[in-house]
Order: C-alpha cells, then structure tokens, then sequence
C-alpha cells in the first residue's frame, strides 16, 4: 500500500530540503525521498558562494531576494547558525580580455539596479591586500558573500524534520507515474510506493531520469566539479573570490580554512564508470596553480582534503522551476548549473508558495519548462 | 553505499552519560555528547554528523576518531556499526602544500 502525503520531494539536497521547511512551515504535510543521503549530491560539494553579480538577469531576482530577505535571518530562522557574511565578490582580471569580460557582466547585473562596479588593480588591494600585482582589475559587489553550504543545507533539514516533514534516505526514486493525467506516485528502487497530490523532483542531475518517466525531458547533462579545503589559517581575507576566466573562485571559512574550487578542462569528459565522486588526478594540481597566480601569499599553506560532485548543467546555464504546463501536479527544479547554492532560499520558498496556492515572492514565468527552443 | 534510514523513526529522548564531555574527534575537539545530541538532531550517517559538528574534519581528516564516531552514531540508533555507511577517503594522504601539489610534473 502506498504511503501518502500532500507533497512528494524528490531529492534531499539544500532544495528538498529548504522547499520541504517551507511548506511545514506552512501546515503542508510533505515527504523527502532521497537515494543517498542528506545533502548528498551538489549541496555539500560547492564552496558556499552567495552571489548575485554576474548572474543571468533571469536568475537574479531570485539571488536578490535571497540576499535581501531570507539570507541575514537565515541563522535565527534555523537554530543553526549557516555562516552567512555578506562581506563582498571581488571577480579579478589578470588581462584587458578579462576586463571586458568583467565589463560585460558588470553591466548586466547594473540593469536590475545591483550595486556592482568595476575597480583597478589599486582599488582591488585596497579592498583584498593580499592579492598579486599581476591584477590588474576587478569586478566588486558589496552585497555579495558566502556561507558554509553544509550547515545551510543540513539546518533546512533539521528544521523541517523538527516541524514534521518526513525524510527517508536510501530510498531512491526510479520512476513516477499518473493517475487521470496527473502527476501521482513515486516507485523506489525497493519497490515502495509513494503517493502525492504534489511531486518536486529536485535530484541534481538524475532529475532527468526521474522526470524522463513521465515523458519530461529537461535538457541538461552532468558535469564534474572538483574543490579543495586548506588547514585553518589566521584571518586573510572575508570576500568572496571569483576570476574573469573562471579559473578559480572561494574563500576563507569562519573556521578558518580556504575553500577554492576551479576548471581544469576535464568536467564534461569525467569517466562516469569510476566510483561516482572520485577525484581526478589533475584538478587539484590546477586549482593549486591558478589560485597562486593570484595569491602568491598562498603558496606554503597545506591542502588537507579535495573532492569532487557532479552539477547539472542546464542548456541555457539557468535553472528550470516551478510546475509543469503538460502535467498537473509536477514541479521541478533542476539544472542549477553549478550556481544553485546562493539562490536555494528564494527557489525554495517561491517552491512552496506556488505548491500552496500563494503567488511566488519572484515571478518565475522565465524559468519555467517549457522556455526551452531550438537556437538555430 | 547506502543505507535505508527513515528518519521519523523514534529513537527516544536524549539522556545524558556521564562521559559526554569525553573529546572523541581530537583534531576538532568534539565530545561524545556533541556526536550523540546530533544523531537526535536527525545527523543519522558518518558524514551528516561530520558536516553538522566538523568531527572528522580536522588535519587527520578522521583517521583517528572515525571507527569510534561511527560506533557512537551506530549505538545511538540501535544499529551495528557494520551497517552504517562509513565516511569517503579523500587525497592528500597527508596535508600538502599548494606550491607543491601545484607542481605536479615539474620537479
């Protein structure tokens, strides 16, 4: 016999999780099923960016929101205090290449009234003296900062266990199906049964499969992303770090630490057969370099731990969100592309109050589905 | 590898032990009682504790404490041991420093 709720969660990431507090919150009864464990997939493996410029103006009110509304309180609101500090993004060029790079973001994000300039290289050590001479510019939001992206995620967990939500882990979702054209039941791979008026997937980059059974095909591919942690060091520097060529980007933690994550040309070819989160041979090794390029400071700290996660790539690099035209009672949110983390606040809630019949904090008619069209 | 946890299941109240204060993951400095008020925080596997507490997450990267950690979350929820998954092993072996991993080929 199926298990029933109003609300079916697919995936415990940072969105499950946020989406399943938000509607507790509200009275809504809801389940989380997961294949793994909390915040298993991309939730845990990013660096905990909170970030608004050079973000694509479809997804910027929803990092705006965040930042204005649920990010400063976010502590409080779940007893466990996330880390948030809203300590500034400084992007760096090295080149004039990147400084029209950095121009052009800049000017995008402007449009939607984000406070972000552009800065010389002296304007750049002023805000971050530690970094190389070769910089020769820099983008600067204010506004922008980080937090720690485990306890983000494990405290939306926490909460909303508290406040009633249901999670099961190791219970992998492996198809979906209808009942009078709407979306109605979850299968696992144990072969129980769920059953909601609601389904969210939020699976990370198995949101495809899962959504593929009801004949949705969202188009996104898996990509491998790989970080690095260092040893505690004194306080360096609080802002937020980002390249122009994106080479590298993190920062310092409260604990101390460095956490940097970066390119290294392997991460749509990662061999799928190895164990799923293997690290590569040449990732950290190239971090390692790009990072010093910058932060020749850096050289003799120790590196106590890499990793790596697949992120879902979307087509157009913005998520795709909300409920599905062709299928009532389905709603997604995938494909976040690997900038996911900063925005989960604002996508969840706006989740939850689409899922409850409120309008949404933050239109999301752009994100939706059925954007998707040939572009050629 | 993972394990089937339905994490409504009750595992009752927390009760204080007498050695709580006991300091499990050394690198950190996280006590038994830590570890133990997080599995009833809903922290049910090796890694959910050690993201939620950094116990495992220091220098030795849980080479020390991990079979006691794991043996404590496992009590607390009525399980062997063997059944919890355990924690992923991570390169470096040992702390390196970034002008020499960033070296890789050179010298």
């Amino acid at each position: 016999m199926a298990e029933c709720s109003e609300v079916l969660i697919v995936g415990a990431g940072i969105i499950g999780c946020a989406t399943a507090y938000y509607l507790a919150k509200r009275g809504i009864s809801v389940t989380v099923l997961e294949g793994e464990m909390i915040g298993h997939g991309g939730s845990s493996r990013n660096a905990g960016g909170v970030r608004q410029s050079a973000r694509d103006i479809r997804e910027l009110p929803l990092a705006m929101y965040s930042v204005k509304h649920l990010w400063p309180a976010l502590s409080e609101e779940l007893g466990v205090d996330v880390e948030y500090h809203q300590v500034g993004n400084i992007r760096l060029g090295l080149t004039n290449d990147h400084m029209e790079i950095l121009k052009k973001l800049v000017e995008n994000c402007k449009k939607d009234g984000l406070d972000v300039r552009l800065v010389s290289g002296e304007e750049a050590r002023e805000i971050c003296p530690y970094m190389s001479e070769e910089v020769i510019g820099a983008s600067w939001c204010p506004s922008d900062g980080n937090a720690n992206a485990l306890l983000s995620t494990l405290g939306y967990y926490r909460r909303a266990r508290e406040l009633g939500a249901r999670f099961i882990t190791g219970e992998e979702v492996v198809r979906l199906e209808t009942c009078r054209g709407a979306a109605r039941r979850a299968v696992t791979k144990r072969g129980n049964l769920y059953e909601a008026e609601h389904i969210l997937v939020a699976a990370g980059y198995e949101s495809r499969d899962i959504s593929a059974t009801l004949g949705i095909d969202i188009p996104l591919i898996r990509k491998y992303d790989e970080c690095l942690v260092t040893e505690a060091q004194p306080d360096y520097f609080p802002q937020t770090l980002g390249t122009a060529d994106a080479d590298f980007y993190g920062h310092q933690t409260k604990h101390g630490s460095f956490v940097f994550g970066g390119d290294c040309g392997f991460e749509y070819f990662h061999n799928r057969r190895q164990e799923h989160t293997a690290v590569t041979a040449n990732s950290a090794s190239c971090m390692a370099r790009n990072i010093l390029k910058y932060f020749p400071v850096l050289s003799d700290i120790r590196v106590v731990r890499q990793w790596g996660g697949w992120l879902d790539k979307c087509m157009d690099g913005v998520p795709v969100l909300g409920a599905v035209r062709e299928i009532p009672g389905l709603h997604l949110a995938a494909g976040f592309s690997g900038h996911g983390f900063g925005i989960a606040p604002a996508v969840a809630l706006c989740l939850a109050q689409e899922i409850a019949g409120e309008e949404t904090a933050v239109d999301l008619s752009e994100l939706r589905y059925d954007r998707f069209k040939s572009v050629k | 590898m993972s394990i089937y946890l339905d994490r409504s299941r009750s595992i009752g109240e927390f009760v204080p032990e007498p050695d709580d204060g006991l300091i499990i993951c050394r690198c950190e400095e996280i006590t038994k009682g830590e570890i133990r008020q997080a599995v009833h925080e809903g922290m049910w596997t090796m890694t959910e504790v050690k993201r939620f507490l950094r116990a495992g997450m220091g220098l030795c990267q849980g080479q020390t404490c991990g079979r006691i950690v794991k043996g404590i979350i496992a009590k607390e929820l009525g399980l062997e041991a063997a059944e919890l998954p355990g924690n992923v092993d991570r390169a470096p072996a040992r702390p390196i420093e970034l002008t020499i991993l960033g070296n890789e080929g050179e010298q």
